[in-house]
């Protein structure tokens, strides 16, 4: 195995993040309190998903001007991945809802029921189901440049129907999640400067190791399809 | 000019099919009506916010019902037929037009068969109309374009609803939100008018959209 720069690089941030992220001090703030240090990962989950995903449409968009099929199969694992690092976002952002907004033992509390209509969680609903609906697409074809084509298609359409969608909605539902505006933390009045520090290196060392992933995925395909080329 | 023509005559057959095979037509009141009468027994008159909830859900699986078979229905023989007598961009503009022109009627007998049934508790009813018409211009155009993409796989019908309803969920909020100004409810302001621009547009992008990809689908 071959460690190019932004691999090394990427395990570099990732370790920062994690002893970074742990130890540099927060500001106090009375409801968050240490529980913001899942910022660093909560938040970079989303981003590194809506990067892959914006990967995989780019494949698919190349995929249909080419009509290469390894590029259909790049999209399907930016695909995967990015669904993978959606569900990991969804989990962390559970474990953290249930201190801050949801917690069982605090009645003054809302219940996980009412949380779950947030617009950020339907987005991010909308985002897993699209492409739970593209893996099922792809497998009830049998075809493979026709699979290759109509998914690639359906990964486009959906594409730009959810992401207008995904800065729409907040904008006219109530909502308790931060980053009202559109992206949370990426403002730069949102957080200390301190927490900018590892913040963005967060985002930019998760992005990497998702695609460090992706190309892992796509090297395996490639093997297997192997009598294809 | 001759792409007018071809789309004319496109549209043309899509309706004289319909009359034809009217059991289609028929049945698509029929599941409409029979919809409501199931609405009507088990919940009686309905107060504002159930009402238009339940009455965007009946638009949406009419709109699946009735945009689904535009495809499923062409035999593959027929579609290498207008493969070789017509271009793809007038091909899906002219079953754009026909769906959108068969849902506003479905619209209309739904909301008629709504009024009669489960009564009118909107403030202003004409609002309603335009807002739903507005909808169903929307779904039909979001489902021609998926109905075209699941007639290439296997199960088509379950296929449509599960590549749909994620893509049609932000417009559904839009427009259940929207309705809501036809039950009198305080707004801010321009907030209504922003959200009509909106749906317009995104109707726009999903035309564009589908003029653009449907080549693809189209060759086999």
């Amino acid at each position: 195995m071959r460690l190019t720069w932004w691999k090394i690089l990427s395990i570099i941030l990732l370790i920062y993040t994690v002893i970074g992220g742990l130890l540099i001090p927060v500001p106090e703030l009375s409801q968050l309190g240490e529980t913001i240090r899942n910022l660093y990962f909560h938040v970079c989950m989303w981003m590194a998903m809506m990067i892959l995903f914006t990967m995989s449409v780019i494949q698919s968009i190349k995929y249909l001007q080419s009509t290469d099929y390894k590029k259909d199969i790049k999209a399907k694992s930016y695909a995967e991945v990015g669904t993978i690092f959606g569900l990991l976002g969804y989990s962390t952002g559970a474990i953290w809802a249930s201190y801050t907004w949801a917690d069982p033992n605090n009645p003054a509390y809302a219940s996980f029921g009412s949380i779950m209509r947030e617009p950020k969680l339907i987005g991010a609903a909308m985002a897993l189901l699209i492409y739970g609906a593209y893996f099922i697409l792809r497998s009830s074809i049998r075809d493979i440049d026709q699979r290759a084509r109509v998914s690639a298609v359906y990964n486009i359409f959906a594409y730009f129907m959810l992401f207008p969608s995904i800065w729409i909605i907040p904008r006219l539902l109530p909502s308790l999640h931060p980053g009202k505006e559109g992206n949370p933390a990426l403002n730069f009045n949102d957080i200390d400067a301190k927490m900018r520090m590892v913040f963005y290196p967060a985002v930019i060392g998760w992005t990497l190791l998702g695609a460090w992933i992706g190309q892992i995925k796509i090297r395996i395909e490639l093997i297997k399809e192997k009598n294809l080329f | 000019m001759k792409g007018y023509k071809q789309y004319q005559a496109l549209v043309k057959k899509e309706v004289l099919l319909e009359l034809r095979q009217q059991h289609a037509l028929f049945g698509m009141m029929l599941y409409i009506a029979s919809t409501i009468f199931v609405l009507y027994l088990t919940m009686g008159e309905t107060e504002g916010q159930t009402w238009n909830a339940l009455f965007w859900v009946t638009q949406l699986f009419i709109c699946i019902n009735a945009v689904a078979k535009s495809f499923l229905q062409e035999a593959k023989g027929r579609m290498l037929y207008y493969f070789s007598i017509t271009s793809p961009t007038v091909f899906i503009l002219a079953k754009i037009t026909y769906n959108v022109f068969l849902m506003i009627l479905m619209n209309t007998i739904n909301l008629l068969l709504y009024t009669a049934f489960l009564g009118d508790p909107t403030t202003s009813f004409l609002t309603f109309i335009g807002i739903s018409f507005l909808g169903s211009i929307g779904l039909s155009l979001v489902f021609t374009m998926l109905a075209a993409i699941a007639s290439k796989a296997m199960q088509q019908a379950s296929l449509m609803a599960i590549l749909g309803f994620p893509v049609i969920i932000p417009q559904l909020l839009l427009l259940v939100r929207l309705s809501k100004t036809a039950f009198s409810e305080i707004f801010r302001e321009n907030v209504p008018t922003q959200v009509v621009f909106l749906l317009i547009s995104l109707d726009i992008s999903v035309i564009l959209m589908a003029v653009i990809l449907y080549p693809f689908l189209w060759k086999d």
